[in-house]
């Protein structure tokens, strides 16, 4: 099923939760609200899925505006951060609690709850509450519960954040491939980075109620276009400068401080010609230590990470993150040598926050 | 919990000394008790005491007549005579009704209707009107009965003479003696729904919110999460308010005393008692033979607990408090 929102708007009272959204969701695609709490994320999955009224603009389900369906006559199963299981009904009961409604058969029920646990890997445990589950076994009977009646959108709020961080990862992947599998279009809330890369198809990132972007995670990353979604995806999170661009014998350079000048590729010549001052943004792992090219610095912190040690050092007066091989046991105050791999950098302008590569 | 006992309390998690250990269980019990004691002393003064002494008072033949001396000890001989009384079925029929109906319909039925059409407006005019409703219960019941004598009062007066029946221009009735049950059944009621009321209210508010819009994804109307969602988890508080209006309403007179005063057959177990015992046109108050009603009302209460307590399997509904799994 495609879905459109047009203009959508949530107002409680004199707040404004979502501010005039347009998205387009294409057939069988996986998409991932992503933004911080608050932002408004919540609120518009609740309005796709009926819950809210939208205060102002139109939400279309294949071509047909379903402002005022009841969620009931939407066709959408949901899963829940709380997983949202009925305390007093069975395993069997919460699964097939979408087909009672639909007063199917009970032979049906039984047949498709069976088949729905099996396909969830709980088929043994129809009989329990869901107070003798496990979280991850909740998760799937909030799952299956979903999938049962067949849906053609399937919404998910922060369906994993309740899960232990290995579940997490697991759980992640068995619902993109189920997904896909299956191919019903999907709204995956989410305000972990993390889930929104791996899973969505397209993300669309939320703040204050604002669309800032709605694209693939590939360009989300690479090509971010304000200075909100560079420093929200990512991590560890893009070292952003205040710096000066200067103009050199038809080359530009940016002095990020400490008297640098690093000469700017022209892949990544700001399109508008900028006076004064702009932010800067390079992501830890395009930062390298050179022992030719690079400039002098100190490490300031070692954080090791397991596979990578994070080192922090000092340029001007801002951190600077990178992440180096723990095999060369950098310790604090060790003297190196850094290159920025400028071919990676980003330019934002300074006043309106939005990037002077892209957009 | 003083220092002292905090070490010996450590230790005893610890399992060292047997002695310790068994001096801090001693020790524990009697700081229970002590703890309990001004709760224990309250419901033994104003639980048990007032009914052996309802018990005993109903064994004599105690009376204005016989003053506080010169009563005798006359055994069951009240209860034979309450046994053989010409108007005890009655009382006791009328009672049974009142009670069931009032129970039903409005402490259980309209509350319930009340509380879910509360919850699903919004919230502040939900808690408005559920504040309203509870005017009767904070106005004194002798002005709130006499308002609905107004409200029931014979032509010309009355207010629904006036301004239901005559516009209608329907025949004027005087309504109390027309329909004495279904008065004295919704001057119950009407206050009597304001408990069930709060309590469902906030228990239905109390519903993960997750839980309210998870049933309605999963495809239910509002009818159907009432019945499917909303009313299993009502389970405590209608079993609570059946228990708890079912045994009030069993002693609840006040308001037919004011409406009625036991006219027109609307004299419960109740206010038989207490006219029997305080109230009667002789002028000679039979304390015992009031106590002995008042008594049989206490026993079937206690009966009726019982029964409630077993068949509701209350113990398996108490929550186990959270904070002994922290």
């Amino acid at each position: 099923m495609k879905v459109n929102l047009m203009n959508l708007t949530k107002k409680f009272g004199p707040v404004t939760a979502v501010e005039r959204i347009n998205l387009d969701i294409k057939d069988g695609e996986f998409v991932a609200f992503l933004g911080p709490s608050g932002c408004g994320k919540t609120t518009t999955l609740l309005m796709v899925a009926g819950i809210y009224k939208p205060s102002e603009g139109d939400i279309f389900f294949d071509g047909q505006q379903v402002n005022n369906f009841p969620p009931k006559d939407r066709d959408i199963g949901m899963v829940f951060q709380s997983y949202a299981l009925y305390p007093h009904m069975s395993v069997f009961q919460n699964l097939s609690y979408p087909l009672l409604l639909k007063k199917r058969p009970k032979d049906e029920m039984k047949i498709e709850a069976q088949r729905i646990a099996d396909m969830m890997g709980i088929g043994g445990l129809l009989k329990r509450k869901p107070g003798q589950l496990s979280g991850g076994q909740q998760q799937r009977v909030a799952l299956g519960r979903a999938l049962i009646k067949k849906p053609k959108l399937l919404l998910f709020d922060e369906p994993l954040s309740n899960l232990d961080a290995r579940l997490r990862i697991s759980m992640r992947g068995e619902i993109k491939k189920l997904q896909k599998d299956l191919g019903i279009t999907s709204i995956y809330v989410t305000h972990d980075q993390i889930e929104a890369l791996t899973m969505a198809d397209r993300i669309a990132v939320i703040k204050d109620g604002i669309l800032q972007a709605y694209t693939d995670p590939e360009n989300l990353h690479d090509r971010p276009n304000t200075l909100f979604i560079a420093e929200f995806i990512g991590n560890p999170p893009m070292n952003l400068f205040d710096v000066e661009i200067q103009s050199e014998g038809g080359k530009l350079f940016a002095n990020p401080g400490d008297g640098l000048k690093l000469a700017i590729p022209d892949s990544r010549k700001p399109k508008k010609t900028v006076k004064g001052r702009v932010r800067m943004g390079i992501r830890p792992q395009n930062i390298h230590i050179d022992s030719k090219e690079g400039f002098d610095t100190r490490v300031f912190l070692v954080e090791p990470m397991g596979r990578d040690d994070l080192i922090v050092c000092k340029v001007g007066n801002t951190d600077v993150h990178f992440l180096v091989d723990p095999i060369m046991r950098l310790k604090m105050e060790d003297s190196i040598k850094l290159k920025f791999d400028m071919e990676k950098s980003q330019f934002f302008d300074t006043e309106t926050e939005l990037s002077l590569l892209w957009g | 919990m003083n220092e002292d006992n905090i070490s010996i309390y450590q230790e005893e998690k610890e399992g060292l000394d047997p002695i310790k250990r068994i001096r801090f269980r001693v020790q524990g019990k009697i700081d229970w008790f002590w703890f309990l004691l001004p709760a224990i002393v309250l419901i033994v003064a104003f639980f048990f005491l007032p009914i052996i002494i309802t018990f005993f008072i109903s064994g004599t033949n105690m009376s204005t007549a016989t003053g506080f001396q010169n009563w005798k000890w006359i055994g069951v001989k009240s209860y034979q005579r309450i046994a053989a009384h010409p108007d005890t079925l009655k009382h006791l029929w009328l009672t049974i009704k009142y009670v069931a109906f009032t129970l039903v319909f409005f402490n259980l039925g309209m509350s319930l209707v009340i509380a879910l059409l509360t919850t699903h407006i919004p919230r502040r005019a939900g808690f408005l009107f559920r504040a309203l409703w509870l005017l009767p219960r904070i106005t004194p019941v002798v002005i709130y009965v006499m308002m609905w004598r107004f409200i029931a009062a014979d032509a010309p007066y009355g207010i629904l003479n006036q301004i239901l029946i005559k516009p209608l221009g329907l025949q004027t009735q005087n309504w109390l003696p027309a329909a004495p049950f279904l008065f004295i059944v919704l001057v119950n009621g009407f206050i009597g729904a304001s408990f069930g009321m709060i309590l469902f209210a906030s228990a239905i508010e109390s519903i993960p919110k997750d839980l309210m819009m998870a049933s309605l994804v999963d495809g239910s109307s509002y009818w159907q999460r009432v019945r499917y969602v909303i009313i299993p988890h009502l389970r405590w508080p209608l079993l609570f308010v059946t228990t708890y209006q079912t045994l009030s309403l069993m002693t609840s007179f006040e308001q037919i005393l004011v409406l009625t005063d036991g006219a027109y057959n609307t004299e419960v177990w109740a206010l038989w008692a207490y006219q029997k015992a305080f109230s009667t046109y002789s002028g000679n108050l039979q304390w015992g033979f009031g106590t002995a009603l008042a008594a049989i009302l206490v026993l079937i209460g206690i009966i009726l607990a019982v029964v409630y307590m077993r068949y509701f399997k209350f113990e398996e509904l108490v929550q186990e408090p959270k904070i002994e799994t922290l």
